[in-house]
């Protein structure tokens, strides 16, 4: 089967707060979906569902076509937060070593994949530094190696590019990119409208609805805009004049 | 094989962290050891008078500790007592010895009375049957026998400060883990709620082995606490007390959103402990308020520390309270299992 995740009506309230609204979507394999929308529209809470930490008040999640939660799926899932989860007094090698031992690797293939998801995101050189003297940059890229240790067949970023300069924030797109070609089905969250085009397919979020969906391409075409800005304008019901 | 990444995470993170480790370790000690000399004058020299018709018996009682006085007769020695310039006064009579304590002064209280046990048993090998057969009796002018020394409220502070510490520091480690987002990022992973609290218990129950083995070598060895039983059952009480304290403080850190209200169960969850769990007479207590005693850990460790160090008891003394004290803990841990529930439903 080629859909790696499903969405299907689902909802989610906390308490007598809406903050999902019947949403459906669906990620099939290889692609790098991208869920698009401003901060507070919902994106992380659906990421959350999804990976498996909350459950939905209504509707269903389906992963590699197993009902979410499930703590089996989610050894296959790699999940990076929105905030650097790391332990600050641990080196960035222990810190690793930690997370590779929860997700059972151990001995060789331990070391091995260690010094890969290190080199992956250019820190070899620092592994042996305390993270609390990590810059914001090399945090969010020790959480992103973190993420990748067990070669995860979906990989699930809450705004991995947030304060992270330029060049960075292309070096970790290219790395997405190679991870796709390698198989790997990327779901990104981003509230930065540029960011969504280098995406394969795109869904726009809004308080708490998906208000479009397609590839940036489609979503360009099918509102005649130039820019995701102005696609995402316009499905938000705000018609950009001329 | 999870469980064991997490504890050694737990000694790698907390042995870097110097600053809270002199907290868990030294602080207890120090506190202790201010109590400690507030508490026990073990310079202090009594005046004690003697009053008796038997030359013998006073003269001997003299020469063995410069605390005593020889005193005529009784009124004065009565008087000089009332005006707090004796600490007690010892009347040998033909029928009964008789020993009157000042009695407000705990410390000179027991000071007299050491002091005067001790003399008599220098007398005892002459004068064995009268001072076998004859107890004396113990009257006190202020007070009662009931005022407490360190010897009686040590064992008690030694449990407490072991509660209190490991509480608010696991306690905090535990809220740490979530206001950082390493909560959530792990229960992403495939790590069982179970295992993430069996996790902090080994890895922090480590730390607590090493300052239960420190605070109570401490005490018996340099604050010369009295210690009438085995070394080996106090470091197990301790070390049951600080497991109970663990489990405690990181089930109650799901209740907090920071460490400023971690702090703020200090007056709901350790103070009344103080007062609820033997330290303070229970019996004397407004009979609605004495059953509390019975829902809180330190009344058990306290007990147990006591029958072990005055009393001198061994496992028959303190089995129950050691099943006690893992009851509580299983029951903390079983609770923030599903505590932890709130921030993942599997």
């Amino acid at each position: 089967m080629n859909s790696m995740i499903q969405v299907s009506n689902v909802s989610k309230n906390f308490k007598s707060h809406r903050v999902l609204e019947d949403i459906s979507l669906n990620v099939d394999k290889n692609e790098i979906y991208g869920l698009l929308g401003p901060s507070g529209a919902g994106k992380t809470t659906l990421v959350k569902m999804i990976a498996g930490i909350e459950t939905p008040s209504s509707g269903k999640i389906t992963v590699l076509d197993t009902a979410m939660p499930s703590l089996p799926i989610m050894t296959r899932i790699g999940f990076m937060a929105q905030s650097d989860a790391l332990y600050g007094e641990l080196s960035g090698k222990e810190n690793l070593d930690f997370f590779a031992s929860i997700y059972g690797l151990k001995g060789n293939k331990k070391k091995e994949r260690i010094s890969h998801v290190a080199a992956l995101v250019n820190l070899t050189d620092f592994l042996k530094k305390p993270v609390h003297q990590y810059s914001g940059g090399m945090k969010r890229r020790l959480s992103l190696a973190a993420a990748l240790l067990h070669e995860p067949e979906i990989l699930i970023l809450d705004e991995p590019t947030v304060g992270i300069d330029p060049v960075l924030r292309q070096s970790i797109w290219n790395e997405l990119y190679k991870l796709s070609k390698s198989g790997t089905t990327i779901l990104v969250t981003t509230h930065v409208m540029d960011e969504a085009e280098k995406c394969s397919q795109l869904g726009m979020l809004r308080d708490g609805r998906l208000i479009a969906s397609g590839s940036p391409t489609q979503l360009r075409e099918s509102t005649s805009s130039v820019t995701i800005e102005d696609a995402f304008l316009y499905y938000g019901g705000i018609r950009y004049e001329n | 094989m999870r469980i064991r990444a997490l504890v050694k995470r737990i000694i790698r993170q907390f042995g870097r962290d110097k600053r809270t480790l002199a907290m868990m370790f030294l602080a207890p000690l120090l506190i202790l050891t201010l109590v400690n000399l507030v508490f026990s004058g073990n310079d202090y020299v009594p005046k004690i008078a003697v009053v008796s018709k038997q030359q013998q018996i006073a003269e001997k009682l003299i020469e063995a500790d410069k605390a005593f006085t020889l005193y005529k007769n009784s009124d004065d020695a009565m008087n000089d007592l009332e005006n707090a310039e004796l600490d007690a006064v010892i009347e040998f009579n033909p029928s009964s010895t008789k020993i009157t304590l000042e009695g407000s002064n705990p410390t000179a209280n027991k000071m007299a009375l050491m002091t005067i046990e001790k003399a008599l048993k220098t007398l005892n090998p002459k004068n064995e049957q009268t001072q076998t057969v004859i107890k004396p009796e113990i009257d006190y002018l202020h007070g009662s026998s009931d005022m407490e020394t360190f010897d009686y409220i040590g064992p008690f502070l030694i449990g407490f400060f072991i509660f209190f510490f490991v509480f608010l520091i696991a306690g905090v480690s535990f809220l740490r883990e979530r206001t950082t987002g390493t909560l959530e990022r792990l229960l992403a992973t495939p790590l069982r709620r179970w295992e993430m609290v069996v996790g902090y218990v080994l890895g922090f129950g480590i730390f607590t082995v090493i300052q239960s083995a420190i605070i109570v070598t401490f005490s018996i060895y340099v604050l010369d606490i009295i210690m009438a039983g085995a070394i080996w059952f106090v470091m197990l009480i301790t070390l049951m007390l600080s497991v109970t304290a663990l489990s405690l403080g990181t089930l109650l850190s799901a209740f907090a959103k920071n460490e400023l209200q971690m702090i703020q169960f200090i007056p709901l969850v350790i103070v009344p402990q103080v007062f609820f769990s033997g330290l303070f007479s229970i019996e004397t207590m407004t009979d609605w308020l004495q059953p509390l005693s019975v829902i809180m850990p330190l009344t058990y460790g306290g007990q147990a520390l006591r029958d072990i160090m005055i009393q001198g008891g061994g496992w028959a003394q303190i089995y129950d309270e050691v099943l006690v004290l893992a009851g509580f803990s299983l029951l903390f841990m079983m609770l923030n299992v599903l505590a932890l529930k709130k921030h993942r439903k599997l």
